[in-house]
């Protein structure tokens, strides 16, 4: 019955070289740098054995192993097709092989937009090393020269016509050494064949079939379902509780108490009551006959609207400077006229479709987890320290993820499965309702903003001052701490491309009083939602056009370089020599996405169209979007265009999927009424109280375009998103006057 | 004693009756099709047909199928074959795939009742539906397509759904 175990027992097979397949892998080239990587994940710096397996069988299967976690941005396919392209494999004789959480493999956090960044030339070369030695087999065999051999779709030809099958060299390739990767070209870009094509991705049969196997679809036969009530509030923990009625419930088998976390968050399961039951019905049933009374902790004061006047007033007041240059403060200081703006963006919460979930088999030795996470080695030391176990003997099997957005590189659930497992002896499944996802979420953080700018005599900005101050992320790795780590305020905030002889930027402390987490493009949202908004402003101001106000704000095509100004700035562990901040390429994503959308034409009354752009991920995105604002303030987003520039791409169509899934994603910041909190406790619930987008809120029209680049590939996950909350409110602005500085919209169009 | 057909074969269920159907699908008879998403009939990830219309299996009652005939995705089709199944395909419409399932059901129920729906139809009656990736332009374009073609090669009959050849 089991979909899930059959699979992980053909992977032990596959990996063992008994049955006669060529295995081949490639090591871990380098540390990659991540936020906070202490706490997370460290990289195997010492491997040196074959870590990234692509296998081809006798007969003639092609197996590779994808070791990036599938959430919907297609990595699956995209890895697929860079190895199947190098190696010329016939793509009907492509499997991919999911890989289990393992240290061998290097990074496996499936955030940052870096699946491709940080792994297409190890691909490359692996695939390239294959085609090469299915070459050298057939030479070896033939008795000729490799210049007379090329391999083409599965098959080496000789320069006579006479051809052998990648199956029927097998055998004869087990006895070569590998060549060594710098020796071995790889194809031109002319003669991809997948890469850089819009093929449908690998899983696309399977969903529409209702075959794939999401974390609930894992089928353990045995296991039991468990559902947990955790303390509202951060910090708090289970004072009493009462579990007579839900044992007395039909189908429960037992009550456990989880222990509360000790120090920061990291990604400790929050404690609470686990109610286990025979089938989820029972459990559901249970946790509702449960009482429990909480002792709330220091974090039982918490109140959404007085922490967003402390933030506002934090901003209102000189802060620790981030980047300086010039001598903004001064010029300010004599201006006769400013333009000043405070913005201000909720909690969010990312509420990916599919709740959080992950099974678990604790043995006294091991532990098996299966579980929808974008992190797997970090469910090894999660799950570890929670049953006191050496992180390698935790087994985390990856399925396909039902969304993620951040939410699943946090494996507080695969922890709470392996405790609960841990205490029952048994199988255990812990699902998590909609209510816990919206309710104990780590959260995208609150932030506020103020900007101020003075301009010289033609309109241009001559001195620009920006505070942001929000909960830190770094709050939920260090205990307590009121500061953003460097990795925070360079998204989007550090990195500002404005073009300005005089600018501060300066960061103000704030507390966390609840868990904050990664959500799709982190603080790029907010950041670029107040820049990009005080730019159009600006232009407003000015008298001038938004498009072209934008331009001459970022300026002239140079190269801009923030560590120069002595900014802490870690360019996304990008060099900065291959990923510069190139503002020819913003420009060229303005230019692009204005001339889509017929940027200038004359629009009927109630309609506006409003631009922004952003570069997050080593990315540049520009987005337009139409809206029409009825006088009653009824909104419609009419349509909306991007240009993206994410230098070179896999899968074109898989780059356009992302631009609008992203584009949607990023709408969620504007029309949601956001995460707020009363007396420490998240007060929505669900879907009906913590709005998210739906087809009757979008545009049935979003049209993109990928630009075709030669560049290093960036990131295509993350970067649409940031833009799209911006140039929404800038069309808004366009059509109807009404300029919003605070996130959500909300009723502010109907006053 | 409840007793329906669920995608062609007679069932029994002799449990709790309160037991919504989406839980009994999932955990007694291993149709994973059907997802969890709210239980509370808000997102529609659970979507199956109850006698070919559309209804939010996480809220309704086995005890209110007595008698009645359920359709899941695993039913909608052999193999993939509906036309709105296709269409998903031709359109590349999912990204992670999670509420795709649902998104179909509902989209095969509103074609099986207006097959030729306008623009604002397909938005009214898919807007009961989330997908968190934003796939829904393509779902839009997607279930154009599938009309057009139920239009040339004939409608879905919902009383036929998952029944046996």
């Amino acid at each position: 019955m089991s979909k899930y175990f059959d699979l992980t027992r053909r992977n032990f097979l596959k990996s063992s070289a008994a049955v006669g397949a060529l295995v081949l892998g490639t090591c871990f080239a380098g540390a990659a740098p991540r936020m906070m990587a202490g706490v997370l994940t460290k990289p195997s710096e010492s491997s040196k054995e074959a870590n990234l397996f692509v296998a081809l069988r006798p007969d003639g299967i092609v197996e590779i192993t994808c070791h990036r976690s599938e959430m919907g941005q297609q990595i699956r396919t995209a890895i697929a097709q860079i190895v199947a392209d190098e190696m010329e494999a016939s793509w009907d004789k492509v499997v991919v092989i999911q890989a289990k959480g393992d240290l061998k493999y290097g990074d496996q956090n499936t955030d940052g937009s870096r699946s491709i960044r940080y792994n297409m030339q190890r691909l490359r070369e692996m695939g390239a090393s294959v085609r090469h030695m299915m070459r050298q087999a057939a030479a070896t065999r033939w008795n000729v020269s490799l210049d007379e051999c090329s391999a083409e779709q599965h098959i080496v030809t000789h320069s006579s016509g006479k051809t052998l099958t990648y199956a029927e060299l097998v055998s004869d390739a087990l006895n070569i050494t590998p060549p060594e990767t710098d020796k071995i070209p790889l194809k031109k870009r002319s003669e991809w064949r997948y890469i850089n094509t819009a093929m449908a991705h690998i899983d696309l049969k399977d969903i529409v079939t209702g075959k794939a196997t999401f974390a609930a679809d894992v089928l353990e036969p045995n296991a039991h379902i468990a559902m947990i009530i955790r303390p509202p509030v951060v910090g708090g923990k289970v004072k009493s509780f009462d579990a007579k009625a839900a044992k007395a419930i039909d189908g429960v088998i037992d009550v456990i108490e989880i222990p509360a976390p000790k120090g920061a968050p990291v990604f400790q399961p929050k404690g609470g009551i686990a109610i286990v039951a025979k089938n989820t019905w029972a459990a559901m049933k249970g946790r509702r006959a449960l009482s429990i009374t909480w002792d709330d902790g220091k974090n039982g004061d918490y109140n959404s609207e007085a922490f967003k006047a402390s933030l506002l007033a934090t901003v209102a007041t000189p802060q620790k400077s981030v980047r300086e240059i010039g001598d903004a403060v001064n010029t300010l200081a004599k201006a006769n006229d400013k333009l000043v703006a405070d913005y201000y963006a909720p909690h969010l919460a990312q509420a990916p479709m599919e709740p959080p979930c992950a099974t678990a088999m604790y043995y006294k030795d091991r532990v098996d987890v299966w579980a929808a996470t974008q992190n797997p080695q970090a469910d090894m030391e999660t799950v570890g320290s929670m049953v006191g176990m050496a992180k390698e003997k935790i087994n985390v099997h990856v399925t396909l993820l039902g969304g993620g957005f951040g939410r699943k590189s946090k494996p507080d659930f695969s922890a709470e499965a392996a405790y609960i497992s841990m205490k029952t002896g048994h199988a255990i499944r812990v699902q998590w309702t909609r209510e816990d996802d919206i309710q104990h979420a780590f959260y995208h953080a609150v932030s506020a903003q103020h900007i101020e700018a003075s301009f010289d005599k033609n309109g241009a900005i001559d001195a620009y001052l920006h505070r942001t101050a929000f909960s830190p992320l770094a709050s939920t790795f260090i205990q307590d701490t009121t500061r953003p780590l460097s990795a925070e305020l360079r998204l989007g905030f550090t990195d500002n491309p404005i073009n300005t002889p005089n600018m501060k930027l300066e960061n103000g402390a704030a507390p966390a009083k609840t868990r904050v987490g990664w959500m799709r493009s982190v603080s790029n949202v907010f950041h670029a939602f107040a820049i990009q908004s005080f730019i159009a402003e600006a232009a407003h101001k000015a008298g001038r056009d938004q498009k072209d106000y934008l331009l001459e704000t970022i300026g002239p095509d140079r190269i801009v370089d923030v560590t120069e100004e002595k900014a802490d700035y870690d360019n996304y562990g990008g060099d900065k020599a291959v990923y510069p901040l190139d503002i020819s390429r913003l420009r060229h994503v303005i230019e692009k996405a204005a001339e889509m959308s017929g940027w200038g034409r004359k629009l009927p009354k109630g309609r506006g169209l409003g631009i922004a752009a952003h570069r997050s991920f080593l990315t540049y995105v520009a987005t337009v979007v139409e809206v029409e604002v009825s006088n009653s303030g009824d909104l419609k987003i009419i349509k909306s265009w991007a240009s993206i520039d994410a230098g070179t791409v896999v899968n074109t169509d898989t780059v356009k999927n992302q631009v609008q899934g992203g584009s949607i994603y990023g709408l969620t910041a504007a029309i949601s009424e956001g995460i707020t909190f009363d007396k420490g406790r998240v007060q929505q619930s669900n879907f009906h109280d913590y709005r998210v987008p739906r087809m009757s809120d979008c545009p049935l029209e979003i049209e993109v375009e990928v630009v075709q680049s030669d560049a290093a590939p960036a990131g295509v996950g993350e970067p649409p998103t940031p833009v799209y909350a911006p140039a929404l409110c800038n069309a808004i602005f366009a059509a109807c006057g009404k300029r919003i500085r605070q996130l959500p919209i909300g009723d502010q169009l109907r006053t | 004693m409840i007793t329906f057909t669920l995608n062609g074969k007679i069932r029994e269920f002799a449990g709790d009756p309160t037991t919504p159907v989406l839980w009994y699908l999932r955990d007694e008879v291993q149709l994973t099709g059907p997802k969890f998403g709210c239980g509370m009939g808000q997102c529609g990830a659970c979507t199956i047909h109850l006698n070919g219309v559309a209804q939010r299996s996480c809220i309704l009652p086995i005890a209110a199928i007595s008698g009645s005939k359920i359709t899941t995705i695993e039913g909608l089709s052999d193999d993939g074959e509906h036309a709105v199944q296709q269409a998903w395909i031709e359109h590349k419409v999912p990204q992670c795939g999670f509420c795709q399932c649902g998104q179909m059901m509902q989209a095969a129920s509103l074609l099986a009742s207006n097959p030729t729906p306008s623009d604002d139809e397909i938005v009214q009656s898919m807007s009961g539906n989330i997908c968190r990736c934003g796939t829904y332009p393509r779902i839009h374009k997607a279930i154009k397509s599938a009309s057009k073609v139920m239009a040339s090669v004939g409608y879905y009959v919902p009383e036929k759904t998952g029944e046996e050849a």
